[in-house]
Formats: structure tokens, C-alpha cells, sequence
């Protein structure tokens, strides 16, 4: 898997991905948008460039706007400030038809009563397109999603899998600027999910297209786009490739929405140029290799992913980072990792994990041991937010 | 700019599917009552139509001023102090609540039966109860006249099984109205009642089981309770009609008392008294005004929570 | 809630069953009376159908009635299909509360009520009284209906399917006529027949519209059942109801395919 052109990982980071080339014109911004239901601020001044070919991913608990944002690019909701710009044309007004974005909807939306040809067809026909030039190019579409030959069928007639391929192809060959899809994987099974993520990051590779998602599954959003944005009651918290919302969360929100995390609460004791030291409550004194710019006395906080914290019957004799004895309250068995809750002298619970490379690594370490766990001083996060 | 014009284009379209029926409803509904108010406050006359004061637009602002003054109060006083209007009234309101009961009472088994059944049978049974709605109505009331009358089939079948020594008469008493109105109002109090009752989660008298309840017991307690908005919006679907029924206590019924659509179907077509009609309805629908806003409020809820 | 029937369930379904069946059985099974005397059998004969034939009277009626039921239901489907729409899609409009109030109360409204209310509309305005009033009449009762069923399916619909519509090109109106009315058309059929049997059997409401020439067939009937029973009308009454069990039938089988359509493609979501 990991040698695979197409895993996230692997693969070269967008060509106009901010940062990368400043002087890249955005295909969609958002522009200080805000859209309100009844009084309630679904979408509140959010502003987001999106440029081509990038595969973006928003990413937030349900209700926090994510959907909204979408629809109000699709044309089924009107903000009610700011300004929405396609190819930097205001698209206020435009009513969805005559928009060239086109969506995968969550439930798929095919056609019950058409067959799946006449699906796929549907957009085209919209547009007085050729006869001729319809069966060719639903022909080529239901072949890049592997449907050759299910153009006579009905929808109640396929698969699941099937049916998410149909809404797909569907929404690709009216050959729009941006495709949106809205939690495009969240009514497969786990197992056919997991396949379908490789085959939609391969089909955007190859076709090169904008690519907006909406999902509430951080896994789905980490392992498939270029960039995520995690968004909260409203607003975007932070926008940035899935490494640095993992690794560089900007606030304690993002820090426990995206994976497991250990939150420290902590005073500054002071700062240089390559790291800081803290007086934690609980805890005691840790050094971050990582430069803090605020006044010592701060009220603070350090992240630290249960990964990074290593678990041990004997003291660590490296001094870099921060080392502490506790004692295991419980562990909780997953096959692969093993979570274990470590309770410090001080009090302070902590959780931290690690894979059970040995078959026998998890009897190793037993509920109520006393243990040592420590951590390097790059493994935390400072956050001041 | 087009597209502004678009848009609002649109919007009129929508507001069209607003407007056309609101209009019609308005046109056809809602000002025939007003019309049928504004009698209810005339005198009848020897005329056509047979009623005083008609309103006359030509006479501009002096004929409106002499329109209202002509309008009086007189036939609700009428109304007041003739006792037949007063008892037909209440005759009503009284053969309509029992015979809502009576409803309540064998619906309500048929029903839960119904919703107990397998999702297969349970469409099979709906149409079951909705079909013989959907023959007519006066055909269904003129079997039970068949079936009711002195040499009719029930007396056969009474004499003949040894249950009675001599006719008994059934036609034209209280009883033949009495199976008329159950007969014909059935699927009405049914159906509120089964959707209610198919929507209860069966795992709730489980539980109550399994805490102890018996289950005639947890009938009581959790059935019926949930059960309630089925139980009121069928008693209202049966009640509202039911108090204004006039071709099954006409056809079954007998002619000593009357219920108020046969006083009201009189007063119009025998008497000619188009007033007296009209300030007859005014008063049974200012009687049946609180459970139709009930009714109403239970159905927009009702479509509004799906 | 489902857990099998019981002995009681089953009583009560095979008595409320019969009470209801029994009746309109014995009605068609008198049609077929040879005898004169209703009470009386004597022995299966169609002579009762033969008369019905020769009938003029009674045959102008029913021919009059299947019109104003015919135009009327047609009628009542377009304007009670708009009203629900504007029910379910409409939203939080001016004067809902008394929308919907007009959309719900000629449900339960006594027709005796209705029938004289319109009338004295139709006096007021001084239209010529008969068929046409009659078919207005009736168009006004029956559109409610017609909302109601349309609406309980409009509120079952995935509106996506709307929007994926226009979302693919597809203006408005357009999207509504090629998605939304063809999936929804087995309740607006139901509703359609629903309104043409609720027009063939009403007798108060068209008694006060109706003017000199325009005799329905249930004002026929009636006229003749105040009379004494007579076979002639068990023959009109059984043919009714056959012609009804078979229109029933075939909007059975007509919803069946949709219901089963709509099952299988949301089915496993």
C-alpha cells in the first residue's frame, strides 16, 4: 500500500496548493460568506480560495456548516453576506442549473423510475447535447467507472458499490469545473469504503479535476485530499494539508477532533529561539523544542498524541524530553495497537499507545504495573488557542 | 441582470402554486360562508331568490347603508325559542358522541389487530377496511334498509335461529341509525387508529414485561396513552361529520325526531325558509367550530412531523 | 409493532371484516333475485340488469354523474396536487396557518353545510344552476382529498432527487415534471380516484347545487330508495360496486409497482 502512486502520503502535493505558487488565481473563493437559518449562523464570514486540481476535504462533526457551505456552491442556498466567485465571477443569482459545478449527492439521488444509462445521460440531455455524442460519452463514463454494459439496468437493480459509481458518473460527465461530493462514501460498508477511497484519488488523478468533500470521517478526509478544512459551528478553525492537522493542529478544537490526544494544561516558564519549558499542573515541567511567542506566565496548553509517548518497566536513560512513573489504571486491546490509560504520581491520567509488534508484547505490560513513560521533546504541541 | 430577472420569474412561478389553490379554496370556500352568514341574517320572501335584502351594487353607497340596516337577528331568535331547532340540535351532538364511541369501542380491536398482523397482511386489511368506502356511500345504507326491514334478512335470520318469537323493528328506530352511522364511519375511526398504533415500537411492551407489567396491564399503561392522537383524530373524523349526517338518519331513521341536517335539509327544500337554513348551519358550525380547529391543528402537526 | 395475532386479534378482525362485507354481499347477491319481493328468493335471474337497460331515466343519470365525476376529479387532482406542493415545499408563507386550515376543513365539514353554503354562491353570482355548478361543487369538496394523499407521499420524497435534477441542468419546473410528478404519480392516481368515487357517491352536495335537468345518479337512487326497496337498485348498486373493485384492482397493482420501485431503490441505504 505504501508503494502505491495514489496513496496521500506517497503522492506529489498539489501544483498550486497556497504556498506553493502565490501567484495561483483560486477556481472558487469564498469570499466572507455567512448564511443564516432562522437567526442561527450556519456559515459564519467563512473565506476559503480553492484552486484546480486540488482534492479538498471539509472536515467537521455534523451540523457545523460543512454541508451549507456545499449547497451554497451548488446553488441550493443563497448566502446571505459575501460573495461566492467561480473562475472570479460573482455566481450570486446563478440558479443551480446553470451552474457548471455538478454533485454527488450523500444518498445518491439516481432516478428510481430511469434506468442507468438514462441517469447518466440526464445532464447531458439538459443541455441539448447531440444525440450521438450522448451515447458516446455515457458509454466512456460508465467505463472509466467500470459500468460497462449496466446502462439497461435500473437502479434498484445494482449494488451499493454500483450505485455510488452510477452517482459518480453521473455528476462527471456533464464534465463540470468542480465536482462536489457530499459525504460521497458514508453509505458503503467499511471494507467497500476503504477500496472506493483509492478509486475516487485515482480517478481525480487522472482526470484532473477539482474535487470538493464533504465528510465528518477524518479518516476519509486524511487519507484522500491534498488539504483539509476542519470546520466548527461555522467557522474554519484551520486549513492545511492532513499532515499538519495532524502533526501542527492550530488550537486545542482541532487537536482533539483529528485523532486521539493527550491535552496539558500549562504555565510558560520561558522561551528561547528553539524550544520553551512549561510547569504543567499535574504533570510537572516539560521542554517543547518548539518556540513560543508569549509572555512567560502564560496560560497555555500541550498536545501530545498517545503515540508519541513511549511505555516502559524501566526507567529511560536518554535524558532528551520529559520521562514520569506511573502506574496502568487499564489497557484497552485492538489487535494492532494497544491503548493504555497510565496514571502519573501526580494524578494526572494519560493515554498513550503503541503497536503490538511482538505477538507477545501485550501481555508484556499488565493492568496495575508501575511504568515509566516518557516522550521526546519535539512530541508536543504547544497551543495557544 | 437576466438572471436577476430569472429569479424573480421563479419566485412568481412558486407563489403560482400558492395562489391557485388559495384562490379557489377562497372563491368556492371560504366566501360561500360568509354569503351563507349574511343570510342567516334576512328575512325570506316571496321571491327570487326567496329572501330579502339582496345586496344591489348599482345603489352605490346609499344601498349598502340600507342593506345593513334590513340584516336582523331575527331567525337566531327563532331558533332560540322554538324547541324542535333546540332538540335537533342536541339529538345531534348526542347520537353523534355515543355513535363515536360505539366506533372507539369496536375500531379499536380491529385496529390493533391490524397492526399486529404481518407488514404483507397489514396492506391487505387496510384495503379491506377502505374498500367499502370507496363503493357508495347511499348504496351501502340502502343494503342495511334491505337488511333492516320488517321481512328483511336479519329478522329472517333472528326467527329462524329461535332467537325471537315475533318481528322486531328495526327500521326507522334509533338502533338502524345507529349501525348506519358505525357502518359507514368505520375506516374513518380504523385508520387514525392503526397509523398510530403501527408506529408504536413493539420492544416498549416487552419491556414492560420484562419489568413485571401483565399485559392487559401494560395495554392500559402504554398502548392506549401512545395511542392517544390516533384515538382523538379518529373520534373528530367521525364527530365533526357525524353531527351534520343527513342521509342515514333520513334513510333509517324514523320521522318523529330529526337530527339538524334533516331539520336543515327541511327548512330549504320543503319550507323554502332559505334564511332559517342558512341560520341553522351558522349555529351547528359555530358549535363544531372548536372540534374542527382541533382537527386541524392535529392534521397540519401531523404532516408537519413526518 | 408486530408480534402475530392473537385469538382476540383475530375475532375482531373477522367480525369487524364481516360487518363490513356482509351487507354488500347480500346487496349483490339480491341483485340476482328473480323475485319480485325483495325479501323473497326466487332463484338466480338477471332481469333486474335487463330493466336497469330500459331504464332511461336512471341511465341519463349515471351517464351525467360519470361526467361531472370524471371533470371534477380531473380538476380536483391539478389544483389539490398544487396545494400540496405548496404545503411541503412551500415553506413558512404568509397566511399558512390559514391555508392550510381551508386545505383541511372541507375534510370534515358537514356536506350539508358545504352544499348549502355553495349554493347560495352560486345564487349570489346568479349562475345558471345543473351540470357545471355541480362539477365546481364537487371539484371544491374533492381537491382536499386529493392534498392529502398527495401530501403524505410528497413528504416521504427524497428531495434530492429534486435537486440532483437541477443540479445536472435541469430548470425548475422542468426538474418537478420529469423527477418529482412521474415518482409521484401513484398517489396522484390514487388521488384522482379517490375524488371520482367521492363525486359518484355524493347525494347532499349535489341535491343543493344542481338545477332543473341535471339529476346525478345517486339523487336518483335516493328518490327511489325513499320509496321502498326496489330490485332494480340492487342491480344499479352491484354494478357500481363492480365497477369499483376493478378500479381498485387495477390502482392496487398500479401503486404496487411504484411502492415495490421505491422499496428497492432505497431498500439497503
Amino acid at each position: 500500500m505504501m508503494d502505491s502512486p495514489f496513496n496521500s502520503r506517497g503522492r506529489t502535493w498539489p501544483r498550486h496548493a497556497p504556498g506553493i505558487d502565490p501567484g495561483a488565481k483560486p477556481l472558487v473563493r469564498f469570499d466572507a460568506v455567512t448564511k443564516r437559518f432562522g437567526g442561527l449562523a450556519a456559515v459564519e464570514r467563512l473565506t476559503l480560495d480553492i484552486f484546480d486540481n486540488e482534492f479538498i476535504a471539509l472536515l467537521g462533526p455534523s451540523g457545523c456548516g460543512k454541508s451549507t457551505l456545499l449547497r451554497m456552491l451548488a446553488g441550493f442556498e443563497q448566502p446571505d453576506e459575501g460573495r461566492i466567485l467561480l473562475d472570479g465571477a460573482d455566481i450570486a443569482g446563478v440558479p443551480p442549473h446553470r451552474r457548471p459545478v455538478n454533485m454527488m449527492f450523500q444518498s445518491y439521488a439516481l432516478f428510481p423510475h430511469m434506468t442507468v444509462g438514462g441517469n447518466v445521460a440526464f445532464g447531458l440531455k439538459q443541455e441539448d447535447v447531440p444525440k450521438a455524442e450522448i451515447d458516446g460519452r455515457v458509454r466512456d463514463i460508465l467505463k472509466l467507472v467500470q459500468l460497462e454494459g449496466f446502462d439497461q439496468r435500473k437502479p434498484h437493480q445494482l449494488s451499493g458499490g454500483q450505485r455510488q459509481r452510477v452517482a459518480l458518473a453521473r455528476a462527471l460527465v456533464k464534465r463540470p469545473r468542480v465536482l462536489l461530493l457530499d459525504e460521497p462514501l458514508s453509505a458503503l460498508d467499511r471494507k467497500l469504503r476503504e477500496e472506493t477511497r483509492f478509486e475516487l484519488m485515482e480517478l481525480q488523478h487522472r482526470i484532473g479535476l477539482t474535487f470538493i468533500m464533504v465528510t465528518h470521517d477524518q479518516d476519509e478526509a486524511m487519507a484522500m485530499s491534498d488539504r483539509i478544512g476542519v470546520m466548527h459551528q461555522g467557522r474554519l478553525v484551520q486549513v492545511a494539508p492532513p499532515a499538519q492537522i495532524y502533526e501542527r493542529p492550530n488550537s486545542r478544537w482541532v487537536a482533539g477532533f483529528v485523532g486521539d490526544v493527550n491535552l496539558i494544561e500549562c504555565q510558560l516558564v520561558e522561551s528561547g529561539p528553539t524550544g520553551s519549558a512549561l510547569e504543567c499542573a499535574g504533570v510537572g515541567r516539560l521542554s517543547i523544542a518548539q518556540s513560543v511567542d508569549a509572555p512567560p506566565g502564560s496560560a497555555l496548553c500541550v498536545a501530545l498524541r498517545p503515540e508519541k509517548v513511549d511505555v516502559a518497566s524501566l526507567p529511560p536513560d536518554a535524558a532528551d524530553g520529559s520521562h514520569f512513573a506511573g502506574r496502568v489504571l487499564d489497557i484497552g486491546y485492538l489487535g494492532d495497537l494497544s491503548i493504555y490509560r497510565i496514571q502519573l504520581e501526580s494524578g494526572f491520567v494519560l493515554k498513550a499507545s503503541a503497536a503490538n509488534r511482538s505477538r507477545l508484547a501485550a501481555a508484556r505490560i499488565a493492568r496495575g504495573d508501575s511504568v515509566f513513560v516518557s516522550w521526546s521533546s519535539d512530541a508536543g504541541v504547544v497551543l495557544t488557542q | 441582470m437576466s438572471e436577476r430577472t430569472i429569479a424573480a420569474r421563479r419566485r412568481w412561478a412558486s407563489r403560482l402554486v400558492i395562489v391557485i389553490p388559495a384562490l379557489w379554496l377562497a372563491a368556492f370556500f371560504l366566501v360561500p360562508f360568509l354569503i351563507v352568514l349574511k343570510l342567516s341574517l334576512s328575512q325570506t320572501a316571496v321571491a327570487q331568490p326567496p329572501y330579502v335584502p339582496t345586496f344591489d351594487l348599482a345603489a352605490g353607497w346609499q344601498g349598502l347603508r340600507d342593506f345593513f340596516a334590513a340584516l336582523s337577528a331575527g331567525n337566531y331568535a327563532l331558533l332560540a325559542s322554538d324547541s324542535l331547532y333546540v332538540t335537533s340540535y342536541l339529538r345531534s351532538l348526542r347520537i353523534a358522541a355515543i355513535s363515536t364511541l360505539i366506533l372507539l369501542v369496536i375500531g379499536y380491536p380491529v385496529a390493533y389487530g391490524i397492526a399486529r398482523a404481518s407488514r404483507r397482511a397489514q396492506l391487505v386489511l387496510v384495503a379491506a377496511v377502505v374498500l367499502p368506502f370507496l363503493t357508495a356511500f347511499l348504496i351501502r345504507i340502502y343494503a342495511w334498509v334491505n337488511i333492516l326491514q320488517r321481512e328483511g334478512l336479519l329478522n329472517d335470520a333472528l326467527l329462524g335461529l329461535g332467537l325471537i318469537g315475533d318481528p322486531i323493528v328495526w327500521l326507522s328506530t334509533d338502533t338502524a341509525i345507529y349501525i348506519g352511522i358505525v357502518y359507514s364511519y368505520f375506516p374513518f375511526m380504523v385508520l387514525p387508529l392503526y397509523a398510530t398504533l403501527e408506529k408504536m415500537d413493539e420492544s416498549l411492551l416487552e419491556a414492560a414485561a420484562d419489568l413485571g407489567c401483565p399485559w392487559w396491564k401494560a395495554f392500559w399503561l402504554i398502548t392506549v396513552p401512545l395511542s392517544w392522537p390516533g384515538i382523538i383524530a379518529g373520534a373528530l373524523l367521525c364527530f365533526i361529520p357525524i353531527a351534520g349526517e343527513f342521509v342515514i338518519p333520513d334513510l333509517l331513521g324514523g320521522s318523529d325526531s330529526l337530527m339538524i341536517g334533516q331539520t336543515l335539509w327541511t327548512e330549504f327544500f320543503t319550507n323554502k325558509d332559505w334564511p332559517a337554513a342558512a341560520a341553522l348551519a351558522v349555529v351547528l358550525l359555530v358549535v363544531l367550530l372548536v372540534p374542527i380547529a382541533i382537527y386541524q391543528h392535529l392534521q397540519a402537526r401531523e404532516m408537519g412531523s413526518r | 409493532m408486530r408480534r402475530g395475532l392473537s385469538v382476540f386479534n383475530v375475532t375482531a378482525l373477522a367480525l369487524g371484516l364481516a360487518f363490513l362485507y356482509l351487507p354488500i354481499v347480500i346487496l349483490v347477491i339480491y341483485s340476482f333475485n328473480a323475485s319480485r319481493l325483495v325479501t323473497v328468493w326466487g332463484g338466480w335471474s338477471t332481469r333486474w340488469y335487463l330493466a336497469l337497460l330500459s331504464d332511461n331515466a336512471m341511465l341519463e343519470a349515471a351517464w351525467i354523474s360519470v361526467r361531472i365525476a370524471f371533470l371534477s376529479a380531473t380538476a380536483a387532482t391539478v389544483l389539490g396536487t398544487l396545494a400540496a406542493v405548496a404545503l411541503v415545499r412551500g415553506g413558512r408563507f404568509r397566511g399558512r396557518v390559514v391555508f392550510s386550515g381551508l386545505v383541511y376543513a372541507p375534510l370534515v365539514m358537514p356536506e350539508i353545510i358545504t352544499g348549502l353554503a355553495l349554493l347560495l354562491l352560486f345564487v349570489a353570482v346568479d349562475v345558471e344552476r345543473g351540470f357545471w355548478t355541480v362539477t365546481l361543487a364537487h371539484a371544491t369538496l374533492t381537491m382536499c382529498f386529493v392534498t392529502v394523499v398527495v401530501q403524505s407521499r410528497l413528504l416521504s420524497f427524497d428531495m434530492s432527487l429534486e435537486e440532483a435534477a437541477r443540479d445536472l441542468g435541469c430548470p425548475p419546473l422542468k426538474a418537478f415534471f420529469t423527477v418529482t410528478l412521474p415518482l409521484i404519480f401513484p398517489a396522484v392516481a390514487a388521488g384522482w380516484m379517490l375524488a371520482f368515487t367521492l363525486s359518484l357517491d355524493d347525494l347532499v352536495i349535489a341535491s343543493f347545487t344542481t338545477g332543473p335537468g341535471s339529476v346525478t345518479l345517486p339523487m336518483r337512487i335516493y328518490s327511489e330508495v325513499r320509496m321502498g326497496v326496489k330490485p332494480e337498485i340492487n342491480a344499479v348498486s352491484t354494478i357500481m360496486i363492480a365497477l369499483v373493485a376493478i378500479g381498485v384492482i387495477v390502482a392496487a397493482v398500479v401503486t404496487k409497482r411504484g411502492a415495490i420501485v421505491r422499496e428497492r431503490a432505497t431498500g439497503d441505504r
